[in-house]
């Protein structure tokens, strides 16, 4: 082979090379587009007078931008999204909490404690995660009627406290962190609840967080559970909301983009300052949500 | 010898007392509908009127298995509305994150920005997608037909026409939850390990073969997890054909062409005052998606 062909051969094999780049980068950003183009949609509908959503051209930014759509789903007593933000927040915030509080606790006794019928009940709990959740929809919905839970925020907040998930992910957590530090404690005379409120629970942070942000996300996207339980307007919260709001008003798009925008900025924004640690808990947990 | 025997049967309460809270909601909303589901499915129940409950026996099954009869037909209508879901969005839901994946996968800059980007629809909430995507495939004012009318095709009325009323659905699930699959599928391909790659490329193998005899065994446990959960997902779908187009169009026997086992659930059970019934098909359905997973598990188990 000469060095000349030797060469061209090698110039190829480069141009093969960006040529295979370009192609990649062509893909991965047609994707992006096709991911981004409905949110920015949707950004731009809520910002457009009814009279511009039937045109015969598609303006992406509005000719004359509004924020009619906004005040007037916050003004509107038959849609109160302001009211529905706060609950959603209320809600949201005690589930995650009460979780945080309760599965660790558990998760902590599972994992450090022996006790008679530990593991009996610990399988119990496993298993049930195989069950699937269309079974406990009638039952729960006339366990939470009968309780009196019905427009009620305890309606939402008691049956997701009861999932074995938290419970199991922080078992796991503690059992993989070492002893030593427990057992020296011990010996200095620490009871089990000072052991895990000062030792473990300040071990068992990045757990927590991981926990919190599922669980944070899980109860504010909510949205069978909460369109059941809470059926009046006053303790509705966002997502059931959206579904009042679709069907309060006809072809009055702008309003209803203006409500998306509301329920879906917030998580964004988690998401943007937290888009490694959530992208990072969800592969870990492998949880479907 | 007795305090030492003593001491040895004293229980000691302290555990309990920490897995106490969760083991009250557990009991109250996991072990008792676990049973009560079955008792309300022997009624005719009505939460709203308690006082009418009557018990009737199986009848509530034998409707959804008497042929000819409405409960029979919009019930196992609703059954093959959510297997065709299941046969549309799955392949669509393991391939195009797969592909995702392994282009992100490879050693070029930006990476980590298209990931992020892919999976943020995943954090938003059924209810919003499904407005958002309600909205493009209208077709007065839509994002979709009109650009479909600029380049020259066919504008078909997507939610309420068969079968674009399903794959306005099918898009739809398709945006919001690649991104889930992709980050799983990425994280099992950055877990094999490169020198096999390097040592098959010594073999003088091309990036097919690699892709083939490599990637493909090397994912096969995780490719398998995916399209199980995927499955089972796809059995839950409610929110967008409730939002969208909300089952329809209308079958010409019954039922909705659109018409999913949970939204059949939810109609029959929460806008309709059919508790009893609807627990029966909560039942029927909690059973096929129990021997689905367990057959799956089985066939896991003995591949190990």
């Amino acid at each position: 082979m000469t060095i000349q062909s030797q060469k061209s051969l090698k110039i190829s094999y480069r141009n093969q090379k960006i040529l295979k780049k370009i192609l990649v980068y062509f893909v991965l950003i047609v994707v992006a587009l096709l991911v981004v183009i409905p949110l920015i949609w949707m950004l731009s509908t809520s910002f457009k007078l009814k009279s511009q959503l039937f045109t015969k051209e598609i303006y992406w930014i509005p000719k004359v931008i509004t924020l009619e759509n906004y005040s007037k789903i916050l003004d509107n007593p038959s849609t109160p999204i302001g009211l529905w933000f706060k609950n959603s927040m209320i809600v949201a915030v005690i589930t995650t909490v009460a979780k945080l509080i309760i599965d660790s606790l558990a998760g902590y006794a599972y994992a450090r404690m022996s006790f008679p019928g530990r593991n009996k009940i610990f399988n119990l709990l496993l298993v049930t995660l195989f069950l699937p959740g269309v079974m406990f929809l009638v039952p729960n919905f006339v366990t939470v009627s009968k309780l009196g839970m019905l427009n009620n925020f305890n309606g939402v907040i008691f049956p997701a406290l009861a999932s074995v998930f938290g419970v199991f992910f922080m078992r796991q957590f503690f059992n993989s962190i070492p002893k030593e530090l427990e057992e020296a404690a011990e010996m200095d005379g620490a009871n089990r609840l000072q052991i895990f409120i000062k030792i473990a629970l300040p071990l068992a942070k990045p757990a927590l967080a991981t926990l919190a942000v599922i669980e944070f996300l899980a109860s504010w996207n909510d949205f069978l559970w909460a369109l059941l339980v809470l059926k009046d307007r006053t303790v509705q919260t966002l997502q059931p909301g959206l579904r009042t709001l679709q069907g309060a008003y006809t072809s009055e798009y702008g309003l209803m983009m203006a409500g998306a925008v509301i329920v879906a900025v917030p998580v964004l924004l988690l998401y943007i300052f937290l888009q490694r640690f959530i992208v990072q808990s969800v592969a870990t947990t492998g949880l479907k949500g | 010898m007795t305090i030492v025997s003593l001491r040895k049967r004293k229980i000691p309460i302290t555990p309990y007392l920490f897995i106490l809270p969760h083991l009250i909601f557990f009991a109250v909303f996991i072990g008792y509908p676990f049973f009560s589901g079955l008792y309300i499915s022997f009624f005719q129940y009505d939460y709203l009127r308690p006082e009418a409950t009557l018990f009737v026996g199986l009848q509530n099954y034998i409707d959804l298995f008497k042929t000819g009869s409405v409960k029979f037909i919009e019930f196992w209508n609703s059954i093959k509305v959510t297997l065709t879901f299941v046969i549309y969005s799955v392949p669509f839901l393991v391939i195009i994150p797969l592909g995702l994946a392994i282009l992100l996968n490879t050693k070029i800059a930006g990476t980590k920005f298209f990931r992020a980007v892919y999976f943020a629809p995943w954090v938003l909430s059924c209810a919003v997608i499904s407005l958002i995507w309600w909205w493009i495939f209208q077709s007065q004012g839509g994002l979709l037909n009109y650009y479909l009318k600029l380049i020259g095709f066919d504008t078909p009325r997507w939610l309420s026409t068969m079968p674009y009323a399903m794959i306005s659905i099918v898009v739809a699930t398709i945006w919001w939850t690649m991104g889930y699959n992709m980050v799983i599928f990425l994280a099992a391909l950055q877990d094999i390990p490169n020198d096999l790659y390097e040592a098959a490329e010594i073999d003088g193998a091309n990036s097919w073969q690699r892709f083939v005899n490599i990637t493909i065994p090397m994912l096969q446990p995780v490719l398998i997890f995916i399209i199980i959960i995927t499955i089972i997902a796809s059995f839950n779908l409610l929110g967008q054909p409730l939002m969208m187009t909300r089952g329809a169009p209308a079958q010409p026997t019954g039922g909705g062409a659109t018409e999913p086992v949970m939204l059949r659930i939810f109609n029959e059970g929460f806008v309709r005052p059919f508790q009893g019934s609807a627990a029966a098909m909560s039942v029927i359905v909690a059973i096929i998606m129990m021997v689905f997973s367990f057959t799956n598990f089985r066939i896991f188990r003995q591949r190990d």
